[in-house]
C-alpha cells in the first residue's frame, strides 16, 4: 500500500509491461460529453489489456458507453483523460490497420459488392486487387453477386460485405459494434459462426461490443463486463470453452449463467 | 396495359383538343384562337426563320445561366453543409433572399446589364443559384456520419474524401435538384424575355401581342414554351435513371 502500489494503479500499460503478445493497452481511460453546458460521464477509469489475437468481447447495459470505449480505441474519439496505445504506440485517429465494421449501414450503397470490397485497396496494383476481392468475396459467401448493389443485398448479406471489404485490407484488428445486432436470430446464428471461421482462419485481433449475453459467450475468449453509466469494469470473465463451442454443455450454462449474475438479472424472465 | 397506357393520355389529349375546338367555336366572342389556327401560327413563326431563332435565344440564355449557377452554388452549397459551421453563418442570409421572387429583381438586372442577354442570363443565373445552393448544402450535410468514418478508417485523404464519399452520397440529391431547377430557370426565361430582351420564346409572347394582338401566334408561342420544358425535364430524368444513380431512389423509396 506504498507510493509504488499508487504509481501501478495510475498506469496499467506500464504496470503490465507489453510483452510480446500485448496488442491493445487501454490505461485510466476517461470520457465526459459537454454540450449545452451539461455534462455526461461516460467511462471512468477504464484499464483494460487484450493480446494478439485475442476474441475480446465487452458486454454491458444500453447507454453505458461501450461505442464509445470502441471509438476511442478505434481513433475516431478522443478520451477525456488516459491512454490508448496499439502495438505499443498511441492511437493518434483511424488507421486501415484497424478497421471498424459498423453494422451493415456501413457499406457504400453507390459501389457494387466488388466495389466496396476494393474501396480500400487503392494503392495495390490492379491484379492483386482483383485477387483479393474474389478471394473474400468468396469467403463470405457473395459469389454471384459481385455486380450487385447493396440495396440489392438482405440484411445479412450486407453485414457479410462489410465484413469482407474490412478483412480485404488485412487490418490486424477489427472492432465491431453490435454487427449482428439487426438481424434475425437464425441469421444471427450463422454470422457468429462465419466470423468465427474468420477468426480461426486469419487470427484478427477482435474486439467485439454487444449486448447479448449468450453471443459473448458463444464468440470470446474474454467478457469484459461493463457497469451502468459511468462505466466501469465489473470484472473480466474467461470463457475456457475450446471451439466449436457446446451450446447445451454445463460449463457453457455455468459461464452463461455467472455473466447473467454479474449483470444482476434473474434466470427467469 | 402497355399499350392503354399510352393511349390513355393521348386519348385524353385528343380529346381536350376537341373540346378546345368546339368551345371556340361555339362562343360569340373569339376569347381564343382555335387549335388549328395555333398550328398555322406555329408554321408560319417556322416559315418567317423566327420559331427556330427564338427557341434557340430562349435557350441560350437558359443554358448560361443556369450552367454557370450550377458551376457556382453547388461547390458553394457543398462547402457550406460540410463545415457546418458555416452553413450556420449563412443559412440566414439564403433564407431571407429565398422568398423573394427572382422577378423582382427584373429592374436592378437591367440597371446592371442593360436590356439584352446579360440580364436575362443574370435573371436565370438569380433564380437557379438559390435552389441549387440549398439543395447542395443539404445534400452535403446528410452524407452520413458512418460512411465518412468510414473512408477516414481505410486512409483516405481529404481530398480523397471529398471526391470518394462526398460526391458520390450527394450526386443523386444534387440531380433532383438540377431538374426541378432547370424546370424554374425556363419559368424565369419566359417572364425574363417579355421584359428585359427582344428575343425568345418571351419576347414573342408580348410582341405578337402588341404588334396586332395576334393571338394565334401568342397560343403558339405557349405551346412551344412547354413542349421545350418538357424535353428539358425528360433529358434530366434521364440523367437520373442512370444505373450508377439508382441505389439513390433505392435507399429513397
Ligand atoms: N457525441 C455525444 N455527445 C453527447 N453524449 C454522447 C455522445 N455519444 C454518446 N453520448 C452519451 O454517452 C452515453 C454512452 O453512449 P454509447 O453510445 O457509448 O452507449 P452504448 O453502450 O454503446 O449503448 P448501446 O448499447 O445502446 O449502443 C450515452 O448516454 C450517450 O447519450
Ligand atoms: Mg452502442
Amino acid at each position: 500500500m506504498g507510493p509504488r502500489r499508487l504509481e501501478l494503479t495510475l498506469d496499467h500499460c506500464v504496470s503490465y509491461p507489453a510483452s510480446n503478445s500485448t496488442k491493445l493497452c487501454v490505461s485510466g481511460v476517461n470520457k465526459t460529453f459537454r454540450r449545452d453546458g451539461k455534462s455526461v460521464h461516460v467511462l471512468e477509469d477504464i484499464d483494460l489489456t487484450v493480446r494478439e489475437g485475442e476474441f475480446v468481447c465487452i458486454l454491458g447495459p444500453s447507454g453505458c458507453g461501450k461505442s464509445t470505449l470502441l471509438n476511442i480505441v478505434g481513433g475516431f474519439t478522443t478520451a477525456t483523460s488516459g491512454r490508448v496505445e496499439i502495438d505499443g504506440e498511441p492511437v493518434r485517429g483511424p488507421d486501415p490497420r484497424r478497421i471498424f465494421v459498423f453494422q451493415e449501414r456501413g457499406v457504400f450503397p453507390w459501389l457494387t459488392v466488388e466495389g466496396n470490397i476494393s474501396f480500400g485497396l487503392f494503392k495495390l496494383p490492379k491484379h492483386e486487387r482483383e485477387r483479393r476481392v474474389s478471394h473474400y468475396v468468396h469467403m463470405v459467401g457473395l459469389k454471384g453477386f459481385e455486380q450487385s448493389y447493396p440495396h440489392e443485398l438482405s440484411g445479412g448479406m450486407k453485414q457479410r460485405l462489410e465484413v469482407a471489404r474490412a478483412l480485404a485490407v488485412n487490418p490486424d484488428m477489427l472492432f465491431l459494434d453490435e454487427p449482428f445486432g439487426a438481424l434475425d436470430s437464425i441469421t444471427r446464428l450463422l454470422m457468429r459462426g462465419e466470423l468465427l471461421r474468420i477468426w480461426q482462419a486469419e487470427r484478427k485481433t477482435i474486439l467485439f461490443v454487444t449486448h447479448d449475453i449468450d453471443e459473448s459467450v458463444q464468440l470470446a475468449d474474454r467478457v469484459v463486463v461493463m457497469s451502468a453509466r459511468p462505466a466501469t469494469i465489473r470484472t473480466i470473465i474467461d470463457i475456457d470453452i475450446p471451439h466449436p463451442r457446446e451450446l447445451s454443455s454445463r460449463r457453457y450454462l455455468e459461464l452463461r449463467d455467472g455473466l447473467l449474475d454479474e449483470i444482476g438479472l434473474a434466470h427467469k424472465v | 396495359m402497355r399499350n392503354s397506357s399510352k393511349l390513355l393520355p393521348l386519348g385524353v389529349f385528343a380529346a381536350l383538343t376537341l373540346a378546345w375546338h368546339a368551345a371556340v367555336v361555339s362562343s360569340e366572342q373569339r376569347l381564343l384562337p382555335t387549335p388549328w389556327e395555333v398550328v398555322l401560327g406555329i408554321a408560319e413563326l417556322a416559315q418567317r426563320g423566327l420559331l427556330i431563332k427564338y427557341v434557340v435565344a430562349s435557350l441560350f440564355r437558359v443554358t448560361w445561366g443556369f450552367a454557370v449557377a450550377a458551376l457556382l452554388a453547388i461547390p458553394f452549397g457543398l462547402f457550406l453543409g460540410w463545415y457546418r459551421r458555416g452553413e450556420a453563418a449563412v443559412n440566414p442570409f439564403l433564407q431571407i433572399l429565398r422568398p423573394i421572387s427572382p422577378l423582382a429583381w427584373i429592374p436592378i438586372s437591367i440597371l446592371w446589364f442593360g436590356v439584352g442577354d446579360g440580364a436575362a442570363i443574370y435573371l436565370i443565373f438569380l433564380a437557379s443559384f438559390l435552389p441549387l445552393a440549398v439543395t447542395a448544402m443539404n445534400a452535403g450535410r446528410n452524407v452520413l456520419d458512418v460512411h465518412l468514418n468510414a473512408g477516414r478508417n481505410f486512409g483516405l485523404s481529404q481530398t480523397q474524401l471529398i471526391l470518394r464519399v462526398l460526391y458520390p452520397s450527394v450526386l443523386p440529391q444534387l440531380i433532383v435538384g438540377l431538374r426541378i431547377t432547370l424546370g424554374i430557370a425556363w419559368l424565369v426565361v419566359v417572364a425574363a424575355e417579355m421584359i428585359a430582351v427582344n428575343s425568345g420564346l418571351g419576347f414573342l409572347i408580348v410582341d405578337a401581342r402588341n404588334a396586332g394582338n395576334r393571338y394565334d401566334l401568342v397560343v403558339a408561342g405557349m405551346l412551344m414554351i412547354g413542349l421545350i420544358g418538357l424535353l428539358l425535364d425528360a433529358g434530366m430524368r434521364s440523367l437520373a435513371n442512370l444505373k450508377i444513380l439508382r441505389w439513390g431512389r433505392a435507399a429513397s423509396s
